[in-house]
């Protein structure tokens, strides 16, 4: 599904983050990518998604047979990639029914397919809603706005439900999450993940590993995937921290 | 002739029927000659056939603008029209302004198609349909018919003068005197026509006033007159303007609307204005310094809405004076600048009444390299005990050019006021288009949405049909405009 191949990013102007990273995720899995602070991993997200700012100098993203790299962030949605934000976004006065709404049509328009109907949009947000137990109410208020951490959260996997990425970047959504919302956000991914879809969670923590159960785990250092293993890996980092993988490589 | 008495037929009979009352081709060379002296206010007032009253308030009005001098303390530039180079009185025409439907402007079809008028509308308002649409003729007979039964006036200032004179003697200037500012002085003095409207005691008007309806509408003056007047316990909404391009040779406009609500009576008055607003170089355009008040009796009401896209530079600050006691007045405004476009807009409270109290809303949104700004007062005099203010004044900004600024008067003599400002500047955020596009919106539709979302606060009040269609003028107005 993601092929990514010797890509080297950096900073408009500014240093260079991403030093030659190599990535393959295919269809039905679910990869985890680990590292310490400034390593890189949420910059690999925003470059993935299109974010301005990052400069691609070499390597290519290859995602179902479409140069990644070439479309715009818009159109990398389109295409079934999503990004839950690590710092989800409010825009005051429109509502999240209206924001999804309005995302939902463009993604269809593209696809050439029909637009929702309401009743048809109405019952994906019950099902979609229900599955992060998020508060109808919170469907029809504004973007985020006023919402706490943990329900912005929610509101990201609830989007990522509505819209069904082939796709799904999660940037630190673990992050500032109790334990209840933990086991909440993650069961609402399990269930959303199926044969057909991939899913790349960045994450400081083992313990959203947890409850989404990964088939790989990468360790990303200084831009660079230095170390790939199972769930146990993250175990491992979680007891000794990233020091000793760096040694080891030493050796 | 056939059995049938066909559309065309009545067609053929209202053209016959305009012929008849007046609009000859005598009539049709009839101008002023450029300038502005005595003579020419009583030529006008002639050519109106007006009551001596009204030549007198006219004459009044020239007096007192000859020695006031245009205002400067409005934060826009722009050359300074040369008064004596107008003429001042043109005969009303039906004149088409494009040939055909062919030579209107793409730009300005394409726009009104994205605004969803429909090609009878879009042709009417481009002057190339029939002269007569057989089906806004019967719309506004049945209309007219149904108001009438209340007793309720709507019509044209001139026709109010000759059929209700007491009104509009009683009632013009006494919001907006003849000498309160160098344009409502110059409007007082030439205006040609407007809009009158007089809705009785305790009546409802069961539907939205709208100039469109208007019978004998002959475009928009460049000095119009609007008087409403809402007696006693009666309520109306008004609305102005049109979400349609405006394209007009008149470079100044200077209006003037007076507003009347007496005792218990609710007004609610809301604007769409979209006038020329100059070319992406900023050459062109139209000037419009309007000057809109209203006045609150016991109770009373006044609500302004207002949602500006158009014009090169405007200065205009719908105000209410609460002279009743526990009279509202209310302001909500959404102010769109693009390209060189020039604001200076705002509103004046003035609280005279007891326990009255008032709103002021104003969004203002900055674009392109325009300059975009809240001015408003806010008065409390010694008599307005518990008087009550608050203001929300917010400034988007889109592009690096832009400008915003805000100048919150507030003049408080009564130590029972409460009085609230709010004030924010903020740019529109990259993380949230971002975050739009990341969910597949496009930046154009991304901008519509946030800046939507951002004046919801102002569209919610407006009639429906309205709010849909200047949310639709909001996104096309700042098309390509994110720098």
């Amino acid at each position: 599904m993601l092929t990514i191949k010797n890509l080297h990013a950096s900073v408009e102007e500014g240093a260079e983050i991403l030093k030659g990273l190599n990535l393959e995720v295919k269809a039905g899995e679910v990869h985890a990518i680990m590292g310490p602070n400034g390593s890189g991993k949420s910059t690999l997200a925003s470059v993935l998604a299109g974010k301005d700012g990052y400069e691609v100098t070499e390597g290519s993203v290859d995602f179902e047979g479409i140069d990644l790299l070439d479309l715009d962030a818009e159109d990398r949605a389109k295409e079934g990639l999503f990004l839950a934000f690590q710092y989800p976004v409010e825009i005051p006065g429109v509502s999240n029914v209206n924001f999804l709404r309005t995302a939902m049509n463009e993604i269809r328009e593209y696809r050439k397919e029909d637009k929702l109907s309401a009743k048809e949009f109405l019952a994906k947000v019950k099902v979609a809603s229900n599955l992060v137990e998020l508060d109808d109410k919170l469907a029809s208020r504004a973007v985020n706005v006023g919402f706490s951490g943990g329900e912005k959260k929610r509101n990201e996997i609830f989007q990522m439900a509505m819209l069904e990425p082939k796709l799904a970047i999660l940037d630190e959504t673990d992050s500032g999450l109790d334990i209840d919302a933990l086991r909440i956000v993650s069961e609402g991914v399990n269930k959303l993940r199926s044969k057909n879809n991939a899913i790349i969670l960045i994450t400081h923590y083992q313990r959203l590993l947890e409850y989404i159960k990964p088939d790989f785990v990468h360790v990303l250092n200084d831009g660079k995937i230095i170390k790939t293993g199972n769930k146990d890996l993250a175990l491992e980092l979680e007891e000794k921290g990233y020091d000793w993988i760096n040694e080891e490589i030493a050796k | 002739m056939s059995d049938t008495y066909t559309e065309e037929d009545l067609a053929k009979n209202l053209e016959q029927e305009e012929y008849k009352y007046g609009f000859t081709s005598d009539f049709k060379s009839d101008k002023a000659p450029n300038g502005l002296n005595e003579d020419i206010i009583r030529f006008i007032s002639s050519k109106k056939e007006e009551p001596l009253w009204l030549l007198e308030k006219r004459l009044q009005a020239y007096r007192a603008w000859k020695t006031m001098t245009e205002p400067e303390w409005a934060h826009v530039h722009y050359t300074k029209p040369d008064f004596q180079a107008i003429s001042y009185y043109s005969a009303p025409q039906q004149t088409k302004k494009y040939e055909s439907w062919d030579d209107v402007d793409p730009e300005m079809k394409e726009t009104m198609k994205k605004l969803g008028i429909s090609m009878d509308e879009q042709q009417r308002l481009t002057g190339t349909a029939v002269d007569f649409v057989v089906d806004s003729v019967s719309v506004a007979t049945s209309f007219k018919k149904k108001l009438g039964e209340l007793g309720i006036i709507f019509c044209s200032f001139s026709e109010a003068v000759e059929n209700h004179p007491e009104l509009v003697k009683k009632y013009m200037g006494s919001v907006v005197p003849e000498s309160d500012n160098f344009y409502a002085a110059l409007n007082s003095a030439v205006f040609t026509d407007g809009s009158f409207c007089y809705i009785p005691k305790g009546v409802r008007c069961p539907m939205e006033l709208s100039t469109y309806f208007r019978i004998n509408e002959g475009g928009t003056g460049q000095f119009e007159r609007t008087l409403v007047i809402a007696d006693k316990g009666s309520y109306v909404s008004y609305l102005e303007g049109c979400t349609a391009p405006m394209r007009d040779e008149n470079q100044l406009h200077a209006a003037v609307v007076e507003l009347i609500a007496l005792d218990d009576a609710e007004i609610k008055y809301s604007t769409v204005q979209n006038w020329y607003p100059g070319n992406k170089e900023g050459l062109g355009g139209i000037y419009n310094f309007v000057t809109k008040r209203g006045l609150c009796e016991r109770n009373a009401k006044i609500s302004w809405t207002q949602v500006e896209t158009g014009s090169a530079v405007t200065w205009k600050y719908p105000s209410c004076i609460l002279k009743g006691d526990n009279s509202v007045g209310e302001f909500y405004s959404v102010a769109v600048t693009n390209h060189f476009q020039q604001a200076d807009t705002g509103s004046k409270m003035t609280h005279l009444g007891k326990n009255t109290s008032s709103t002021i809303i104003s969004k203002g949104i900055s674009a392109g390299q325009s300059q975009n700004t809240y001015r408003g007062l806010v008065q409390i005099h010694p008599g307005a005990d518990n008087a009550r203010n608050r203001s929300e004044c917010d400034s988007l900004l889109l592009s690096d050019r832009s400008g915003a600024h805000t100048f919150p008067y507030i003049e408080c003599k009564n130590s029972s006021a409460r009085i609230e400002h709010e004030a924010t500047t903020s740019k529109i955020g990259e993380d949230q288009i971002f975050y739009c596009q990341q969910r597949g919106i496009n930046q154009e539709k991304a901008i519509g949405l946030i800046v939507n979302g951002y004046c919801k606060e102002v569209l919610n009040n407006m009639p429906m049909e309205f709010a849909v269609e200047a949310q639709k003028l909001l996104e096309i107005s700042l098309e390509n405009s994110v720098g």
